[in-house]
């Protein structure tokens, strides 16, 4: 078989899965991720009041409709279905593989990409349209050039 | 506007050349370009020059600093997998905008080897591995599956286009690669992205291809014989979409791109003879199959099962070998499959020639998003 499942390198998901427990000195990977002082972390989009069109990130015109500031802060579910994937064996240097890439449609709108954990990576265990929920933890001990560490989110079958 | 021929056209061997220089291997298929029109550097009243990798660096006035300095227009352009159709469409243009009669369109490109795909720049912390994949395998890996999800298309069916391009590859002296390819050697080959093993993926290799546009009263000045003409040129970039953000939409643009291109040449996908399209991966030649028109929506998997694409079938598709085999120097792709199709056209492709072929087709995908499509015609 060209999968090598036996090396099971999704648990190293688990071993930097450091679970919400106090946000001090995180900071989001994405500015789409909000990491208020208290409370739990959220992925932010922002919706076009006119045409509903959903975007991650800051913004003033809509490039679906092109109205201008009709656009509003939502809080994204963080309960989905995973609309299609990737198993990654081949990454940059210095890149765990495998992981599984997906992409999640959330409830109430909005797509987001991101690492579906707790999965073994095999075709056979991940289904398209399963439902799946974001979970927060340590951005798998990655840290800036100032030794900042981040909060980051992750997918996990609901 | 008058109709634009393509007088001359010619692309290098594909292969890996580090010793050389971008102007210097874009000045090899410059010059064959011209002799194959029978024309010289003094005739040409434009430039329009495509790359990539040196897109800042004047890179068409620096092929000319190598094959004869006349003082004309240069333009530079960049338009990611689409640079060297879109460099095309420019001269293409500029004939059609009645601004010159002879125009000399060169696509050029040096890779290297390795993985290409952005590793989520900017601040903080890198975001491969963390936040899924940038890269090219698993970007064009998520739109396959994403056919997957809606028509049960199977890692096999993927696989399949791969042995097709190799073999196609096989009957193709300039491609990067002559080697056959069977099914399991497809499937069993390193796993870079699934379902895209390393076989079923583009090879990055250094290349040139270049094309002598005219009007059609120069043509006729100069002779009809080889001259091949085009039907119609689109570009496309990318409507909103839903997914947009996360997930680079390949097909809405390609199918914007068609339709434009369809109705310029006032025809139809049953029209056409042989179609280049961009198999960056074999999960991206999938997807094209419906985009492009040449079956329906979830047909695209029967269409490699019956061998409906291959050489010999009902409407055969990169019998170049393709990116996947041929290889993808990124700027000079796009010219290379006009090359290709005119090649059948003037019934010269040798042991691949697609046997009365009159009207081909050329595709390219730049994710960002650029689709170019150009449609080629035996007068």
């Amino acid at each position: 078989m060209y999968l090598n499942y036996k090396k099971n390198l999704f648990q190293c998901y688990l071993k930097h899965k450091y679970f919400y427990g106090g946000n001090k000195n995180m900071l989001p990977a994405v500015d789409y991720l909000i990491v208020p002082d208290k409370g739990d972390p959220y992925l932010e989009g922002h919706k076009c009041n006119v045409c509903g069109a959903m975007f991650l990130g800051e913004r003033t015109v809509c490039s679906k409709c092109f109205a201008r500031d009709k656009m509003s802060k939502v809080k994204l579910s963080n309960d989905g279905t995973l609309y299609s994937y990737s198993i990654v064996y081949r990454s940059f240097p210095g890149i765990d593989v495998p992981y599984i890439s997906a992409l999640v449609d959330l409830e109430d709108g909005g797509t987001v990409k991101g690492n579906l954990i707790n999965v073994e990576p095999d075709p056979d265990n991940v289904d398209f349209g399963m439902k799946v929920k974001v979970v927060y933890g340590d951005a798998l001990g990655r840290k800036d050039k100032d030794g900042n560490s981040y909060m980051s989110y992750f997918f996990e079958p609901a | 506007m008058s109709d634009v021929y393509v007088l001359g056209v010619d692309m290098i061997k594909f292969g890996r050349f580090p010793d050389r220089t971008v102007p210097n291997i874009g000045a090899e298929a410059a010059l064959m370009a011209l002799d194959d029109a029978g024309l010289t550097i003094k005739d040409m009243q434009a430039m329009y020059c495509g790359n990539l990798g040196q897109a800042n660096a004047m890179v068409g006035q620096r092929i000319l600093q190598e094959i004869g300095q006349t003082g004309i227009p240069v333009v530079n352009c960049a338009n990611a997998c689409a640079t060297g159709a879109t460099a095309f469409r420019e001269a293409w243009m500029s004939i059609k905008a009645g601004m010159y009669d002879v125009v000399l369109a060169v696509g050029v490109e040096q890779m290297g080897k390795g993985l290409l795909g952005g590793a989520g720049g900017g601040d903080g912390i890198p975001k491969e591995g963390l936040l899924g994949s940038g890269t090219m395998p698993c970007v064009f890996a998520e739109a396959g599956m994403e056919h997957s999800s809606k028509y049960g298309t199977t890692f096999k069916q993927f696989a399949k286009i791969s042995v097709k391009n190799h073999h196609h590859s096989t009957l193709n002296p300039k491609a990067m690669y002559q080697i056959e390819t069977p099914l399991d050697d497809v499937m069993n080959a390193e796993m870079i992205s699934y379902p895209n093993t390393k076989l079923m993926c583009s090879v990055n290799v250094d290349g040139s291809a270049a094309a002598v546009l005219v009007s059609e009263k120069k043509a006729k000045e100069l002779g009809m014989q080889r001259a091949i003409k085009v039907r119609a040129s689109a570009l496309a970039s990318d409507p909103f979409t839903d997914r947009d953000l996360v997930m680079p939409d390949v097909n809405a643009c390609t199918r914007i791109a068609v339709k434009d291109a369809y109705e310029q040449a006032g025809l139809g996908a049953e029209d056409l003879n042989l179609v280049e399209l961009h198999d960056c991966f074999a999960t991206a030649e999938m997807l094209h199959y419906e985009n492009l028109g040449l079956c329906k929506d979830g047909e695209a998997g029967m269409m490699i099962d019956e061998g409906h694409v291959e050489l010999g079938g009902k409407i055969p598709v990169n019998v170049s070998g393709g990116l996947l085999s041929k290889g993808h120097p990124l700027g000079a792709t796009g010219i290379a499959n006009i090359y290709e199709v005119c090649s059948h056209l003037r019934d010269e492709a040798g042991k691949r020639q697609v046997e009365g072929a009159k009207i081909g087709m050329t595709h390219v995908i730049g994710l960002g998003t650029a689709c170019a499509i150009h449609i080629l015609e035996k007068p």
